[in-house]
């Protein structure tokens, strides 16, 4: 083996992947711009979405209530829509958005209440339709109102105080500290995300540098030329990691910085922006760090596995036949870790779900260093054992020159 | 000097078995001397300079390139021999004058060595205009000439072309005929394989017809045509292979 040989590869494989539009584009263009391009994009698309729904003045419709003037009454007081006659296709025209909600009031209603008797309201409405959501909201919020006032009117009655009613509160109080709510929550996507994006950034460069390199007629041209074949595969695969990490470490950068700036620019409502503050705030430099040391022999598995796999084909074309297949082996075991299961000594062995429930481990800031020594070493058996094979497979005539 | 003993090659096809693609191939090419294989499509031309380049592995047999085994130290083979092959394409994204680097760099070769090589062999084929050109941007005849440079960027003393004038128009054709011989007056080894017979009544000082994987006769074309009785090297090759083509196609 030869480091100044393989470093030699390296360079030119580096050289000829910066020149590429397509490794320009799908490993450094996409991961930089993509979230930033769905935030940006989703908040604006989502901020004029609620913006218009929330500016209309919904058409709603209310059948029944003549024998029960009160609460119609109160209806009508809403001053957010506008009450349209009630007709017979009240549901069609729910469907067909013409009308957003409608409110039944049954017959005897009132006279239900003054009996103290459990009656009902319905609202009807299009479930899935923002504008009716709303419409519906408004509804409610009302109809709730009135029956608060009710309540109090009847206890006061009956001299009673208001804790008659609800003699104590129940409340739910958070002691985990905010970077292991934060985690728990997103911690699974993260190392989802770092996986599939080292997967993803690896699969171009790795098709290209072998059964694109057999395409393109150069394979017998540097088989001519002395470099040990071993050297060979190694430079190339050296350069396949680096795009791997580069897109995984982009992504994760642009990722942060896209929550970031969500959080700072409040660009959602609210709750939008106190979500994305969770996320980002509490992921600090060391569980990157951590999660990056952790992901790199899974990038080395997946950058030797590719390569071994891509040289069988004969052309690009058939290359990706080949490894499309692999992305449902890589992205079932990484969207299991998003369950809620917690790592043991087995599932420490079982490729790519140990790495991705790990990384979930780390975002909340628990360091199991029994089962970090296991999945590490485990997955760089893995990692070392597709290299070897890798290695092998450009060793093989049969491979290299298959038609 | 390039010496083939009993050089073999049998590939494995799922459909057909075991094909014998060289059968026992034994000669022996020059200094000063340009070795001509001729030979129909699949003949078996290829896969024998593949495996004098080391690019193959014989299955039997063994041949010395320069001293050196070609089973046993491929490496210094490969170190000692220039390939060209219209299979031997050029990488699309870098540029001329970075192909030849590429490989001179693979050679082992030094910065300065390399730089002088570069100067030297970019000023004797005329490429200084297109030095900076990306390979894909080159003309046939301008590709010629950069694949002729990374074979002789390393001053090889084995030349090995595999049909080198295939599908090129005739004016590239004419260069890589007149680079061959150049090779040859400077005293390199040379071997080439082709099926156009004015190349090789042109080229040779030996011709081997191989058919089937078998070399079937062998010597200079005044030697094969007194032992052929015939003037016209077409003639001879339809002789020579004639039977165990006949035999081929009835099987």
């Amino acid at each position: 083996m030869s480091l100044r040989n393989i470093g030699v590869v390296y360079r030119k494989e580096l050289k000829e992947a910066l020149r590429d539009r397509r490794t320009v584009i799908s490993s450094l263009l996409v991961p930089l711009l993509l979230f930033p391009l769905l935030t940006a994009g989703l908040g604006a698309a989502m901020s004029a979405l609620m913006g218009k729904a929330n500016e209309e003045i919904p058409k709603i419709m209310i059948l029944g209530g003549e024998d029960s003037p009160q609460i119609l009454k109160h209806v009508r007081k809403l001053n957010q829509v506008d009450i349209l006659p009630a007709t017979g296709d009240w549901k069609d025209k729910v469907i067909n958005k013409e009308i957003r909600a409608v409110v039944e009031i049954p017959a005897g209603f009132q006279d239900s209440l003054v009996r103290q008797q459990i009656g009902w309201l319905k609202i009807y409405n299009y479930d899935g339709n923002l504008e009716s959501s709303i419409a519906a909201d408004r509804i409610q919020k009302q109809l709730e109102e009135y029956r608060g006032r009710l309540v109090k009117e009847n206890l006061a009655a009956k001299n009673l105080p208001e804790a008659a009613l609800k003699p104590f509160e129940v409340k739910q109080q958070n002691v985990a500290p905010p970077e292991k709510v934060g985690g728990a929550a997103f911690g699974g996507v993260i190392g989802y995300m770092v996986i599939l994006l080292c997967l993803t950034g690896s699969m171009y460069p790795a098709m290209d540098l072998t059964a694109g390199e057999k395409e393109r007629g150069t394979m017998e041209t540097i088989l001519s030329s002395p470099i040990l074949r071993v050297d060979l595969v190694l430079g190339k695969f050296f350069l396949v990691l680096t795009t791997a990490l580069t897109t995984a470490a982009l992504s994760v950068t642009s990722m942060g910085v896209s929550f970031w700036a969500l959080g700072h620019f409040h660009a959602f409502d609210k709750a939008g922006a106190d979500a994305a503050q969770q996320m980002q705030l509490h992921i600090g430099i060391h569980t990157v760090l951590s999660i990056f040391i952790m992901v790199l022999p899974v990038a080395v598995l997946f950058a030797a596995a590719l390569m071994a796999v891509a040289i069988f084909a004969k052309s690009y074309k058939e290359a990706q036949s080949y490894i499309t297949p692999l992305m449902f082996i890589v992205i079932i075991p990484a969207l299991c870790a998003m369950l809620p299961i917690d790592l043991d000594a087995k599932l420490a062995l079982v490729p790519i779900l140990n790495a991705s429930l790990l990384c979930k481990e780390l975002v909340t800031d628990t360091y199991h260093w029994n089962y970090i020594a296991i999945i590490f070493g485990s997955t760089c058996v893995y990692a070392a054992a597709a290299l070897f094979l890798a290695v092998k497979m450009f060793q093989r005539e049969d491979v290299l020159f298959r038609s | 000097m390039i010496e083939s003993r009993g050089l073999s090659k049998v590939f494995k096809d799922k459909k057909r078995g075991l094909i014998s693609a060289v059968d026992n191939i034994s000669f022996v090419c020059k200094p000063g001397e340009i070795y001509g294989l001729l030979g129909a499509n699949g003949a078996g031309k290829t896969t024998t300079l593949r495996m004098l380049a080391t690019i193959l592995e014989p299955t039997d047999g063994t041949a010395v390139v320069c001293g050196y085994d070609v089973i046993e130290a491929p490496d210094k083979v490969r170190a000692h021999v220039g390939f060209l092959s219209t299979a031997t394409a050029l990488y699309p994204r870098l540029t001329s004058q970075e192909m030849v680097e590429y490989f001179g760099r693979l050679n082992g070769l030094d910065e300065s060595t390399l730089r002088k090589r570069l100067d030297e062999i970019f000023t004797r084929l005329d490429m200084n205009d297109f030095r900076d050109r990306r390979c894909d941007k080159l003309s046939t005849g301008m590709k010629q000439k950069t694949s002729i440079a990374r074979t002789l960027i390393h001053d090889p003393q084995v030349m090995i072309f595999d049909e080198p004038t295939l599908g090129l128009d005739i004016m590239t054709a004419r260069t890589i005929i007149q680079f061959i011989r150049e090779c040859r007056d400077r005293g390199k080894t040379v071997i080439f394989s082709t099926h156009v017979m004015s190349e090789v009544e042109k080229l040779c000082d030996v011709i081997g017809i191989i058919q089937g994987g078998k070399l079937l006769a062998e010597g200079s074309l005044a030697e094969l045509r007194e032992k052929y009785h015939e003037q016209d090297l077409e003639e001879i090759f339809v002789t020579v292979v004639a039977p165990l083509y006949a035999s081929q196609e009835a099987v």
